[in-house]
């Protein structure tokens, strides 16, 4: 059982996302846009012990590797997320997401009357309030912004 | 207090200002309180161009009157559809044009963060003179600046809300600007027009809230009364907004269980939300607001183009 077990989660070349954020699997699936017809073996376990935040899931992907802006918006909804680029079954890079205090451009103001949703020349602008429960705070219009309306726009 | 340094500074949101430099302007407004009847030459050769994409005669009456009174001259304009609006030029373009005029730009727009996002484009300073339904800086600076000549404090006292809690544009910057300060704050409206959750999130903690629908029970324990108009259009049931609009209209009848000291305040343009009756008792304060929007815009202006420390 053990061998098998092991067999379909190994990966060759590819991404682990270890340390999310109980629940959270499945939105980061979501932010990747993977639908599973790419090809490679995606495996995704949901609550795994685990030693730092008593239970997490992790999401395996075989034949990927993520760009910064993926990266960062895994942060908004998993911040403790580790990301490990496998190489030849091996790790061979890891790090940890981080989220910025400011989050520029990656995302949409809800607020339709906002001027970062106008015609103007203007990046959309949020602050971090808090990390988890997510709480962002848009630099114009001040409208807080949270997981749901994050996970809305990906 | 005077390692608060105003020159050159935007006047955006009332969430940029901390207590101290609030009071700074306050204690400034008092001191243009005679600059403003004789008349002063603080901005002789300063120009002051208003800007309003939406129509708001009065505060840019009291913009331009403060500049006047203080020496300097005004340009503008009231009428989108005069401006490049209609040509479609963007906010950001308008104001680079127009910062090679003005020493300072007072700005009204409809959409939110409008002032923010133009500020960061202006080279002179910019002063928020409302922006979609979010910010009214300096009408909560006008508001505290009545508060406290009419009470000689802000703090300790019982403040109430009342109205449209929800779209009203000055309540959100004076709830929070009040926030600063050591007072009760009484939120007093249908629940459709409750104060918004953010603005409750960020003010709890610091002071005493108390959400009511019931003014009768409030007026006995408050010290200022600030009323705000009830829309029509909130309602998409007329027979809703009926019976809302009754039972939060300020009359004498209503006043009987009032405190003596009891200050009533209005942004104005009024309605029908406080009855004339109410305009001759010692109570009504709303006129006065307006010649206090006079002194503080007169503050304003005097800091943030360097003429005063
Ligand atoms: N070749 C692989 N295929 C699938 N998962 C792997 C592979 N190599 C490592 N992992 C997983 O990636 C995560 C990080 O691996 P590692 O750095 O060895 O452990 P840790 O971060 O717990 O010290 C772990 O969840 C591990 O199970
Ligand atoms: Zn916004």
């Amino acid at each position: 059982m053990s061998k098998r077990t092991l067999r379909v989660s190994k990966i060759r070349n590819g991404t682990v996302i270890d340390h999310i954020t109980r629940g959270h699997a499945l939105d980061v699936i979501k932010i990747l846009g993977i639908d599973g017809r790419a090809g490679g073996v995606v495996t995704i376990a949901m609550n795994v012990p685990s030693e730092k935040l008593g239970v997490k899931d992790i999401v395996k992907i075989e034949g990927r590797e993520l760009n910064p802006e993926e990266v960062d918006k895994i942060a908004l909804l998993a911040p403790h997320a580790t990301i490990n680029i496998i190489r030849n079954y091996r790790v061979v890079e890891k790090q940890r997401v981080k989220l910025p205090s400011v989050i520029y451009g990656i995302l949409k103001c809800v607020n339709p009357s906002c001027i970062s949703n106008s015609g103007e020349p203007v990046k959309s602008t949020f602050y971090v309030e808090q990390e988890e429960p997510l709480r962002l705070r848009c630099h114009y219009c001040g409208r807080i912004i949270e997981r749901e309306d994050v996970l809305k726009q990906f | 207090m005077n390692a608060v340094r105003f020159e050159g500074r935007d006047i955006i949101s009332i969430r940029d200002f901390t207590r101290g430099e609030l009071d700074y302007i306050l204690n400034m407004a008092s001191e243009m309180e005679e600059v403003a009847k004789r008349g002063s030459d603080m901005l002789r050769g300063r120009t002051l161009a208003s800007l309003f994409f939406e129509p708001s005669t009065r505060t840019r009456l009291s913009f331009e009157v403060a500049m006047q009174k203080l020496g300097g001259t005004t340009i503008g304009f009231a009428e989108p559809d005069i401006s490049s609006i209609k040509k479609g030029e963007t906010l950001a373009d308008t104001v680079r044009v127009v910062e090679n005029y003005a020493d300072v730009i007072v700005l009204r727009h409809p959409l939110e963060g409008a002032a923010r996002f133009a500020a960061e484009y202006a080279r002179v300073p910019v002063i928020n003179a409302g922006s979609g339904a979010e910010e009214h800086p300096t009408q909560a600076m006008l508001d505290l600046y009545t508060i406290l000549k009419e009470k000689g404090r802000i703090d300790g006292l019982d403040i109430a809300l009342m109205g449209d809690l929800r779209y009203g544009r000055t309540v959100h910057s004076l709830a929070y600007a009040l926030s600063l300060y050591d007072v009760r704050l009484y939120f007093i409206s249908p629940s459709m027009l409750r104060m918004r959750r953010e603005v409750l999130d960020d003010i709890k903690g610091r002071v005493d809230v108390v959400e009511e629908e019931n003014v009768e029970d409030v007026i006995p324990k408050i010290d200022v009364l600030y009323v705000t108009r009830i829309q029509k259009e909130r309602f998409p049931d007329l027979s809703d907004y009926e019976k809302v609009r009754g039972s939060y209209r300020i009359d004498l009848n209503l006043l009987k269980g009032a405190k003596d000291g009891l200050i009533i305040l209005h942004p104005l343009p009024r309605v029908d939300e406080i009855a004339p009756e109410v305009d001759a008792t010692p109570y009504a304060k709303y006129f006065k607001q307006v010649w206090n929007g006079v002194v503080v815009r007169m503050a304003l202006l005097a800091l943030v183009l360097g003429a005063l420390e």
